[in-house]
């Protein structure tokens, strides 16, 4: 008896396979276990293959799994697609009157999934009902656990249609009932009663919801795009509930437009897109880059390239992240490895654009947009919210929590007049006081063309010269001061690994496992790739004999970057089929280079 | 400007930045209707925005003592648009020429008039791309040769009011670089106006396309009678290309989204994590 078993449930697109999975994830959190989840799904509304994986433990779950303990199959297509990943030894459930699957290294237990909708419960639309019923039959979790997330989840159809509640519930009930009384369970797998725990369950998407509004969001302007839309959607709700305002924009050109105006007028701002959108947002990310306005950009990543697979993961605009829009244009770029840091980071974006007056992207994907996993509650609590640093009439200038020694350079005496005031003014540290449009503020132009410290237009050399540098050094300032990777794993590691964004928990249990089989094994993954911790990677780099950079994309754009700032030899694992890494997959490249 | 009370003086909109336009350039004028409508408006400097996009007309911003933003080429009307939703007590003029909002960023203007967000955009046509040397616009007349357009343009001429009539913007008017007192007349009212102002201005480019003489005599004052509220009789006065009537063509009072956006911020509350988290227990 393991407390652990992984789920997949394959099946149609549009019969209920995800909205299944998504409760029985959610009533197994509730009842006190960790959760974790993948799915992979077309990108049509209706048909095609859908896959849902969830992973259910009574310890804390980094990756999806590697094999499936249990493998429900509700056509013959999942079958065929997806019994490859089904653990030796797992067990197989399937109606036979959809398939007869071959004989294999498995348990078969077959349900009729069909017929007990149709005829027992008699409405075929509750088969995901019965498919539940069989599972909490057989492995957990409790009925109960499953009636009240399916009571929460439809109790606003119950009211249109108690019908369908009720056959909701009998079909549970009858599905339960068969398998306790007709199949003789001799699987292993049996989720036992755990303690409940104070923890959230909640997907990336919904995470960088909670940490735009933690971070004191005001303006959202994005256009629709898998997998960023209910980012939009969801702050559309929101936003005029705490004082914010929100724009479905005409285009992605127009959604980062208003983002920048916003933000000119001292409102923090942001929008949510993925690679197609985020393409076209380029020109105003040099604009905002130049005229020193923040901004944060969500870049949900899907696999391109072009329109590519819209419901697919992959790790492939980081490149284009560093280097999105013409000319030098420096910007920051930060990478949430799990929904606990799609909160955190969206926080430490916000600051960053406002603080470094600078747009920010931050580079999720679409297996952590859509990744539930429940979170210990204490990883969801109101964070440092730093200010833009502002400069006042009286010549101070008013800075924010972090901004000790900068600015003072600019003081100038109350009765100085406006046309001194210095809003690119060449700092130390590169940051150079703002101000904001209201009564007393001192006027100024913000414009993309160069421009001297007033802001206006000059293209001498030496001037150029000058703002370039001053707008670079905010990248310097910023590696100074912004929190440093951690290292996981061995001090003493001859292997290393760097990664970055989603594959964190894939590699750390891949990490575990080599460790606990006498690798010495160290991660580095890094979660701000723009400025990069230079002194980390190269202390990491050193101390470890070799490198292995796994990547969700072609040509290894974090190892191209690593060996082009550090001329490191990476051992490139890279991995494109749209699906992310397993922890089994990763164990496997540390092997092999042993 | 630090103080708010004092009386402006158009003299006071003017800033240190002296414009780059060529001698004889219409939008010299319409800076100047522009300056006199801040005046009289007395439009705080440190509460209004100009913002444009990129062509000559787009250096505006650059020359008025307000903030400005002087944004990309044809971004100029969701920058503005944006900075309005977030600030909507600040006053936001947006300016830009027939390339920037006809041609690159056409496809905001149905936007910005669907959404009806209370912003001003002055558009300064001169029916021609000035900054890149003379080449074919939107406006310009078809069977006009230029460089880019050496056989003769072999498309239609855009008709800038018809379009905002068609898209129903809340307050279009037009107007002529070489009457600035009537032009900033209608600057002021398109500023007081709760809505998208649109207001076209006719301003020649005595470089790459002089249309100045030809205006001088084509330019026709609008029918004293004209009802501004007559949205198809003032449709039928913008069909008229070859005497084009300055003036405002329509008006409409209906609600703009920058004030119903705000009107649901009434009820807010500041955000709790812990009350938002809540749902996800």
């Amino acid at each position: 008896m393991t407390n652990e078993v992984t789920i997949r449930i394959g099946g149609e697109s549009g019969e209920g396979t995800i909205s299944g999975g998504d409760i029985l994830a959610l009533a197994a959190a509730r009842w006190g276990y960790y959760v974790y989840t993948f799915r992979t799904f077309p990108a049509e509304i209706l048909g095609g293959p859908c896959l849902f994986q969830v992973r259910i433990s009574d310890h804390p779950v980094k990756s999806m799994g590697d094999f499936a303990d249990v493998l429900i199959c509700l056509n013959q297509e999942a079958y065929d697609r997806n019994i490859s990943d089904l653990r030796h030894g797992g067990v197989l459930i399937y109606d036979p009157s959809d398939f007869t699957p071959d004989t294999g290294d498995y348990i078969p237990y077959a349900i009729p999934f069909n017929d007990l909708a149709r005829k027992e419960v008699q409405l075929y639309q509750t088969k995901n009902m019965v498919m539940l019923g069989a599972i909490s039959g057989l492995f957990g979790p409790p009925l109960e656990a499953i009636t009240q997330v399916v009571e929460s989840k439809l109790s606003k159809s119950r009211k249109s249609n108690p019908i369908l509640m009720e056959k909701n519930m009998l079909a549970l009930e009858i599905a339960k009932k068969y398998v306790t009384e007709k199949l003789s369970k001799h699987d292993p797998n049996h989720l036992g009663t755990v303690e409940k725990a104070d923890r959230v369950v909640l997907n990336g998407n919904q995470a960088v919801v909670a940490g735009a509004l933690a971070a004191n969001c005001g303006f959202f302007a994005g256009y629709p795009i898998t997998p960023a839309s209910d980012i939009m959607e969801a702050l559309a709700k929101e936003l005029p509930q705490v004082g914010g305002t929100f724009l479905q924009a005409e285009d992605e050109i127009a959604a980062l437009a208003a983002v920048v105006g916003a933000s000119f007028g001292g409102v923090r701002a942001m929008t949510a897109t993925s690679g197609p959108g985020f393409s076209l947002m380029t020109e105003l990310i040099g604009y905002a880059s130049m005229a020193e306005i923040p901004v944060v950009i969500v870049d949900a990543q899907r696999a391109g390239p072009s329109t590519g697979m819209p419901t697919k993961m992959e790790q492939s605009d980081l490149s284009f992240a560093l280097n999105a829009s013409h000319g030098d244009t420096p910007r920051m770029i930060v990478a949430p490895a799990d929904v606990a840091d799609c909160y955190s980071l969206m926080i430490l974006a916000f600051n960053m654009a406002e603080r470094y007056q600078m747009p920010v992207i931050v580079l999720s994907d679409q297996s952590l947009t859509a990744r539930v996993e429940s979170v210990e509650r204490s990883a969801f609590k109101p964070m440092e919210i730093q200010e833009r640093i502002k400069f006042s009439a009286n010549g101070a200038a008013t800075n924010g929590h972090m901004a000790n020694g900068y600015g003072e350079s600019l003081a100038a005496g109350a009765e100085e007049a406006e046309h001194n005031y210095a809003r690119y003014a060449y700092t130390a540290s590169g940051i150079s006081p703002a101000t904001i449009p209201g009564p007393g503020a001192f006027t100024y132009v913000a414009t993309g063309l160069e421009h001297d410290e007033h802001g206006h237009p000059n293209y001498e050399p030496e001037d150029h010269t000058t703002m370039m540098e001053k707008r670079f050094r905010k990248l310097a300032t910023a590696a100074e001061e912004l929190p440093k990777p951690q290292r996981y794993g061995d001090e003493d590691a001859t292997i290393g690994i760097i990664g970055w964004g989603s594959t964190e928990g894939a590699i750390q249990e891949a990490v575990d496992r080599a460790r606990a089989n006498g690798y010495r094994v160290a991660l580095l993954q890094l979660k701000i790739l723009s400025p990069l911790p230079d002194r980390a990677i190269r202390d990491f780099i050193r101390s470890v004999k070799t490198v292995i950079v796994p990547e969700c994309n072609y040509s290894g754009q974090l190892a191209n970057l690593l060996g082009a700032k550090y001329g490191l030899q990476a051992i490139r694992v890279n991995k494109f089929g749209g699906i992310p890494f397993t922890a089994g997959e990763i164990l496997r490249a540390i092997e092999e280079v042993s | 400007m630090a103080q708010t009370t004092v009386t402006l003086t158009p003299k006071d909109y003017k800033s240190e930045v002296k414009p780059t336009w060529c001698p004889g350039c219409g939008d010299f004028g319409v800076l100047n209707a522009i300056y006199n409508s801040m005046a009289n408006l007395k439009l705080p400097p440190d509460q209004t925005v100009v913002v444009s996009g990129i062509g000559c007309s787009s250096r505006l911003p650059h020359f008025v003592q307000t903030f400005g933003i002087h944004s990309l080429h044809g971004r100029a009307l969701p920058m503005a648009q944006g900075l309005k939703m977030a600030r909507p007590e600040l006053t936001v003029v947006a300016v830009g020429g027939d390339g920037d909002l006809f041609s690159i960023g056409a496809g905001h203007l149905i936007h910005a008039a669907l959404r009806n967000i209370d912003i001003t955009v002055v558009v300064m046509d001169n029916e021609t791309y000035g900054l890149t040397k003379g080449q074919t616009s939107p406006t310009s007349p078809t069977g006009h040769t230029t460089k880019s357009t050496p056989y003769g343009l072999l498309a239609s001429q855009f008709n800038p009011i018809a379009t905002a009539l068609s898209l129903n913007v809340s307050f279009v008017a037009r107007g002529f670089s070489s009457k600035p007192k009537d032009l900033a007349a209608l600057i002021e009212q398109g500023v007081q106006h709760h809505g998208f102002s649109f207001i076209h201005v006719l301003s020649p480019c005595p470089t790459f396309y002089n249309t100045m003489d030809v205006w001088k005599t084509t330019v026709t004052p609008m029918p004293a009678d004209h009802d501004t509220h007559n949205r198809f009789k003032a449709l039928e006065l913008s069909m008229e290309m070859e005497k084009p009537y300055v003036g405002l063509f329509y008006e409409e009072q209906r609600t703009t989204m920058d004030q119903a956006a705000h009107q649901l911020v009434q009820q807010a509350k500041e955000f709790d994590i812990n009350k938002h988290m809540a749902r996800y227990a």
